[in-house]
């Protein structure tokens, strides 16, 4: 048994190693960071850092920008998120009908979005989003709407950042919530026919309320994923334009880390985004406990 | 008939998903062939007038993208392989080897799933730096090689394991490290290709840490490079088009390919993007 536990040590060491020193370190670093005047300079010589305790919390707190930053990013959220798992729903119930042929076809096709690269797609979108040459601009134009600058225009730039962001994740979701659906007994459906109930009631007596586990699972992920939004404001709005409409934290936190070089701003700007991430981590998973119970 | 007509109904309703899905990807393949221009004439059209592989070759040709295609290639199967050997042997660990601890650091390691890794990349490019390894394949490698989710995958998959088999070749005097080679690798290969997969895609397809971590543009990921050459070469839309066909059409056949593996992946659930 002794080379059992020298065998399990060993075997995890490198692993844990790494996962130490390159991740759980620099999280813990990030927090002192976070509480220093760290900048550019403090790279040539550690000497000129100081403590500044919640100085940068209260600079981040006091800046328009962030506040800005903070509200796009639950913007993202709470729009993104409902519609992204609601398309993914609707296709997995779609898919599910024992009517469908060519099932494995749709599938693929679906999900193919998911495994594209974000940066890819993101350029692809920006030039479809295009105010005047862009295929969806043309497209409305065929049907007598006006042309929209998508990405120019700041009441449209985050819903049209939406929209291929939610084109290009549902796919993830709506496999998830297909084994989710195949889990549900049929006889729960030809009972609930025999009594007369509709297709809309089926769906909210029977569907959403088995489903409940799979969905509490996909919302929190799917707003996760939300929340950190990055690439697309990168590349398609130009690092979160117009006039800040599509900057969100972490392309915040970028900026300020390796644009401007406030590290000790930027590490602040890191932390307000773990800690928002666990909060909506543990309402969800305590929302969930409390039904169950 | 009521049933015939929603049958049609439904895959009327699934087709124009599907098309709605498809065109931004085949217009992304139809306008990389386009001849310099045309995807942003007016009135537009779909299909290339005329098919033209020249922006393919500028991008191999003076823009040097090949080089990136490289990278992203070395970079990927790098981490891909390293990290299958160190989550393989620290997942079986932690699922059938009993050594004091090991349930306290397993549950460690499942809470700092929910650490955004967003919060140790400054940190890390500051570690890294003072280590040297900024701008260099190793550091941009480095958060890729234990990611936690593939410990847990394996984890779950070693458990079901028969315990006779294992018990039977330590009998036969074999080491750990030979049941762990010879046992459970070879028991562990669908779990091993899903993860292989959705490592190689992941890494491929990131974006922020190779754009925080390599500052030469010899080094440059096609991701990074592609947001680069976004910025100089914005109004050469077939251009852009075709380097977007280079980023994704790797990533998008081996989907293709393995695609089995990748949805049982997302089915054991549990699984970060």
């Amino acid at each position: 048994m002794r080379s059992e536990v020298r065998a399990g040590l060993l075997f995890i060491a490198p692993a844990l190693a790494l996962i130490t020193v390159f991740f759980f370190l620099p999280v813990v670093a990030g927090m002192l960071l976070s509480l220093t005047d760290f900048d550019i300079y403090a790279i040539g010589s550690l000497d000129s850092v100081r403590f500044v305790g919640l100085g940068n919390y209260a600079t981040l707190l006091s800046n328009p920008v962030f506040w800005k930053a903070l509200g796009n990013t639950f913007t993202y959220v709470l729009l993104g998120g409902p519609l992204s798992v609601a398309i993914s729903l609707g296709a997995a119930m779609l898919l599910n009908s024992k009517l469908v042929r060519f099932r494995g076809l749709f599938r693929t096709a679906y999900f193919a979005p998911v495994v594209t690269t974000l940066v890819a797609v993101a350029v692809v979108w920006r030039y479809l989003y295009h105010p005047r040459v862009g295929l969806l601009n043309q497209a409305l134009g065929a049907l007598g709407i006006g042309p929209v600058d998508w990405l120019g225009d700041p009441r449209w730039a985050i819903p049209a950042i939406i929209v291929m962001a939610a084109w290009k994740n549902f796919g993830y979701n709506m496999i998830i919530f297909m084994a989710g659906l195949q889990t549900i007994p049929e006889s729960l459906y030809e009972a609930a026919r025999i009594d007369g109930a509709g297709w809309w009631q089926q769906l909210w007596r029977i569907t959403l309320p088995m489903l409940r586990p799979t969905t509490v699972f996909v919302v929190l992920m799917t707003m996760i994923g939300y929340f950190q939004i990055f690439a697309e404001p990168y590349v398609m709005t130009g690092g979160g334009g117009p006039l800040n409409a599509t900057l969100t934290i972490v392309m915040l936190m970028y900026k300020e880390g390796f644009r401007w070089w406030n590290m000790g701003t930027s590490a602040a700007a890191a932390f307000v985004l773990f800690v928002i991430v666990f909060a909506a981590t543990s309402l969800q998973l305590l929302l969930q406990r409390g039904r169950e119970e | 008939m009521r049933r015939r007509l929603t049958s049609i109904l439904l895959h009327a309703v699934l087709v124009a998903g599907a098309v709605i899905t498809l065109v931004p990807l085949a217009w992304m393949v139809s306008a990389s062939l386009m001849p310099t221009g045309e995807a942003s004439a007016y009135p537009p059209s779909f299909l290339p007038s005329r098919v033209t592989t020249e922006h393919y070759r500028a991008l191999f040709g003076s823009l040097n993208l090949g080089r990136c295609l490289l990278n992203s290639t070395l970079i990927a199967t790098t981490a891909t392989a390293l990290c299958l050997f160190l989550t393989s042997l620290a997942g079986y660990a932690f699922a059938r080897l009993r050594f004091p601890g090991r349930d306290r650091i397993f549950r460690t390691l499942l809470a700092g799933m929910v650490i955004p890794a967003q919060v140790a990349m400054l940190p890390l490019f500051l570690l890294l730096k003072s280590m040297g390894l900024v701008n260099t394949y190793w550091g941009v490698l480095v958060p890729y090689l234990a990611p936690i989710f593939g410990i847990f995958m394996i984890r779950q998959y070693a458990l079901s394991v028969p315990t006779d088999l294992l018990d039977a070749a330590r009998v036969d005097g074999a080491g750990e490290l030979w049941v762990y080679w010879h046992v459970v690798l070879p028991l562990c290969r669908p779990i091993l290709v899903t993860l292989a997969v959705f490592v190689f895609m992941g890494t491929w397809n990131d974006f922020m840490w190779p754009l925080i971590e390599l500052t030469d543009d010899r080094l440059y990921t096609l991701p990074v490079a592609l947001a680069n050459l976004v910025g100089e070469h914005a109004q050469d839309t077939e251009l852009m088009m075709a380097g977007s066909v280079l980023t994704v059409l790797p990533v998008l056949l081996l989907f293709l390919a393995l695609q089995r593996h990748y949805v049982e992946g997302i089915m054991m659930g549990g699984v970060k993007e």
